[in-house]
C-alpha cells in the first residue's frame, strides 16, 4: 500500500533542543488519522517537516511517494491548515485565496465556491487582519480545500474556537472523511479525536508513544480499569482476592473496595467460590482523555509533580 | 464515534479535472494580485509617484521666483535636469521600504508559509515578486520622471534655462530613473529576503543609502576618493545625474556597480531562501 504521509526516523533540532526526535509513522490513505499530544510535543514541528516548510535534521519525509518540495501542483495533492495562522492580514480574504489559486491556475470561481463552502461569502471583501479566529480558521480551511486535494492536513483545527465553531470543524471533518479524503488532524483532546479519528498517532516530546486504531486504543484503556465492589463481607472478600498474583485491593470507603488487576467476571467468580455475596459489580472505566493524559503523562515537558510519574510509566508499560 | 462509521467509501474524492501545476508564469500573476492587494503597496506607490513627479517642478517654481537674487555662480551651475529629477531622493526612501516590505510583510504575518506551501520550490516566489515590483516600479518611476521633467522645463522658460529633451542627458537621466529605482528596489528586496524583519530589512537598507554616505565623509581624503565612488547611492545615483560629478563614476559604469551589488545580495538572498526553515 502506497503511504500518504510516510515519516521515517525522523529528527528535527533547533539549535539544542530536539523537537522531533526519530520520529516514524505513515499516513494511510482514505481514513481520518488523529496526531495527538500534549502542546510542546513536536506536532506542529512535524506537520512543518511534512509540508516542506522546515527540512530534517536526519530522517525523510514523503508525501504520496515524493518529497513535498518536489511535488509540481501540492495544492491539488494535500491541502493544509497550519495552526498559526499563514495569512496575510492586509488583504482581503477573496485575494489571500486568488492569489493561492493563481499559482497552480486554478480558476476564480473555485475560489468563490470554497468562501461558500466555508461560509465566508459575505466577508469576502474584507481584510483579514478584521477576522475573529473563528472566521481565520474557516479561511485556513478554504485554502487547504482550494485545489480539492485528496489529503487534508488540519493542524489543531478546533483550537480557541467557540462551540458553534467546534460543531462546525466536527462537521466538517465528517464530510471530508464521507468524501473519502485522507484527513490528518492534529490535536492535543483526546475527545476530539474520539470522535472523528480511525487512526491514531501518539506523540510526547517528539518521540512516538502509540500508533494504534481508536477502537483498540479504547479497548486498551478500559481494560486496563479497576473494579469497584461493593460487598457486606468486603473484609473476608478482600482477603480471598489477594491471594491471587498481581492483584491490588484497595479498601476505598464502608464495604467497598477497588481492585485492580481482574476482570469483574474473575472477580464474580472468586466470590461465588468463597461464597461471598457481592452486591455492586462496577468496572471504573477510564476515560479516554484520562487514558490519554496517562499515556502522555511521562512526556509532558513542564509537570506538577514527580508523584506522577511513576504511575504514568505504568500505565505506559501496560499500554506499549 | 466507531472506527466503522468513518471508513472511506474507498474512493478517491470527485476530481474537478484541475489540471493546472505551478509554473513561473502563474507565480506572476499570484504575486501581482499580492502586490495590489495590499493598502500598504498602494499608499508607497503614491507617495514615491507624486514625489518623482511634484518635487521637481516645485523646486523649478521657488527656483525662478529667486532667479534675480541668486548669485552668479548659482545661476552658473544650475542644472535643469537635476533641478528637474530631484524628487527622486525622496522616492527612492518609498521605494526602498516597499522592496522590503514586499517580502517582510509575508515573514512579519506568516504568509510566507502558505506561499511556500503552493509553491514549494521556492525560488519562482522570490523571481516573481522581484519581477513584478520591478516592472510597476520602473512604469510608474519613468511616467512620474517625464512628468517631472517636462513640467519643470516648462517652467525654467521663464529665463530661459530650459533644455530640452533632445538635450542628450535628459532621456538618459529619465530613463535612467526608472532603471535606478528597479535595481534599488530589488536591493531592498533581497535585504528584506535576507533579515525576513521589516525593522531591520529598513535599517540596512536606510544604513547603506544614506548613512554609508555620511560615514565615508570622516576617512582620510585619499581613503574617501578611493571608496566614495563605489558607495552604492553615489554609483547608482550617476545614470540619473546630469553630468557626471569629477571623481564619480561614468553613468553606465556606475550603474552597472550598483547593479552587480544587488545581483550578489539577491544571490545571497535567493540562496537561503531555499535552505532556510520558512
Amino acid at each position: 500500500m502506497r503511504f500518504v504521509i510516510d515519516v521515517r526516523g525522523v529528527t528535527k533540532r533547533y539549535g539544542e533542543k530536539v523537537a522531533v526526535d526519530d520520529l516514524s509513522f505513515s499516513v494511510s490513505p482514505g481514513i481520518v488519522t488523529g496526531f495527538l499530544g500534549p502542546n510542546g510535543a513536536g506536532k506542529s514541528t512535524t506537520m512543518r517537516l511534512i509540508l516542506g516548510l522546515d527540512a530534517p535534521t536526519s530522517g525523510t519525509v514523503r508525501v504520496n511517494g515524493c518529497s513535498y518540495r518536489e511535488l509540481s501542483a501540492p495544492l491539488h495533492e494535500i491541502g493544509a491548515m497550519l495552526e498559526a495562522h499563514a495569512i496575510h492580514t492586509g488583504r482581503s480574504a477573496y485575494n489571500h485565496l486568488l492569489a493561492l489559486a493563481q499559482t497552480h491556475g486554478i480558476p476564480r470561481s473555485r475560489v468563490e465556491e470554497v468562501l461558500e463552502l466555508v461560509g465566508l461569502r459575505e466577508v469576502a471583501r474584507k481584510r483579514v487582519g478584521s477576522f475573529s479566529l473563528g472566521m481565520g480558521q474557516r479561511l485556513g480551511v478554504a485554502a487547504a480545500l482550494l485545489g480539492d486535494p485528496a489529503t487534508v492536513i488540519l493542524d489543531e483545527p478546533a483550537n480557541g474556537l467557540d462551540p458553534e465553531g467546534i460543531h462546525w470543524i466536527r462537521n466538517l471533518l465528517k464530510r471530508l472523511a464521507s468524501e473519502g479524503r485522507t484527513v490528518f488532524l492534529s490535536s492535543h483532546l483526546m475527545s476530539e479525536m474520539a470522535q472523528t479519528a480511525d487512526h491514531l498517532i501518539v506523540v510526547g516530546r517528539g518521540r512516538l508513544i502509540a500508533d494504534t486504531s481508536v477502537a483498540e486504543f479504547v479497548r486498551r484503556a478500559s481494560s486496563d480499569a479497576n473494579v469497584r465492589v461493593r460487598s457486606s463481607q468486603a473484609t473476608e472478600l478482600r482477603d480471598a482476592l489477594a491471594r491471587r498474583d498481581d492483584v491490588e485491593v484497595q479498601s476505598i470507603g464502608e464495604g467497598l473496595l477497588e481492585v485492580g488487576g481482574l476482570t469483574g467476571e474473575q472477580i464474580g467468580e472468586i466470590a461465588l467460590q468463597a461464597r461471598i455475596v457481592i452486591s455492586e459489580l462496577t468496572p471504573q472505566q477510564a476515560s479516554l482523555e484520562e487514558a490519554f493524559m496517562s499515556l502522555t503523562g511521562e512526556s509532558v515537558e513542564y509537570r506538577a509533580s514527580a508523584g506522577e510519574e511513576n504511575e504514568a510509566s505504568e500505565n505506559m508499560k501496560a499500554m506499549a | 464515534m466507531s472506527a466503522t462509521e468513518t471508513l472511506p467509501a474507498a474512493t478517491a474524492p470527485t476530481q474537478r479535472g484541475f489540471t493546472g501545476r505551478v509554473t513561473q508564469g502563474h507565480v506572476l500573476r499570484s504575486e501581482w494580485t499580492k502586490l495590489w492587494s495590499l493598502r500598504s503597496t498602494r499608499w508607497s506607490l503614491l507617495f514615491a509617484f507624486v514625489s518623482m513627479a511634484g518635487l521637481g517642478p516645485l523646486i523649478a517654481v521657488v527656483t525662478m521666483g529667486h532667479w534675480e537674487r541668486l548669485s552668479p555662480h548659482d545661476r552658473a551651475t544650475f542644472d535643469p535636469i537635476n533641478t528637474a529629477l530631484g524628487g527622486y531622493h525622496l522616492a527612492q526612501l518609498a521605494i526602498g521600504v516597499l522592496g522590503v516590505l514586499v517580502i517582510s510583510g509575508e515573514y512579519s504575518t506568516g504568509q510566507i508559509r502558505s506561499s511556500f506551501m503552493a509553491v514549494p520550490h521556492r525560488l519562482p516566489v522570490l523571481w516573481a515578486k522581484a519581477g513584478t515590483f520591478a516592472a510597476v516600479t520602473f512604469v510608474l518611476m519613468v511616467i512620474a520622471s517625464a512628468i517631472a521633467f517636462f513640467g519643470a522645463q516648462a517652467i525654467l522658460t521663464q529665463h530661459h534655462v530650459n533644455v530640452s529633451i533632445s538635450h542628450a542627458p535628459a532621456l538618459r537621466a529619465i530613463i535612467g530613473t526608472g532603471l535606478y529605482m528597479i535595481v534599488l528596489g530589488v536591493f531592498a528586496m533581497s535585504l528584506g529576503a535576507l533579515t525576513r524583519n521589516t525593522a531591520g530589512g529598513i535599517a540596512i537598507f536606510a544604513g547603506v543609502l544614506f548613512v554609508l554616505p555620511g560615514l565615508v565623509h570622516v576617512l582620510p581624503a585619499s581613503t574617501f576618493n578611493a571608496i566614495n565612488p563605489y558607495l552604492p547611492s553615489n554609483a547608482g545615483g550617476d545614470v540619473l545625474s546630469n553630468t557626471a560629478d569629477p571623481g564619480m563614476l561614468a553613468p553606465w559604469t556606475g550603474f552597472a556597480v550598483f547593479c552587480g551589488y544587488t545581483v550578489l545580495t539577491l544571490a545571497a538572498s535567493a540562496i537561503l531562501l531555499v535552505r532556510r526553515d520558512a
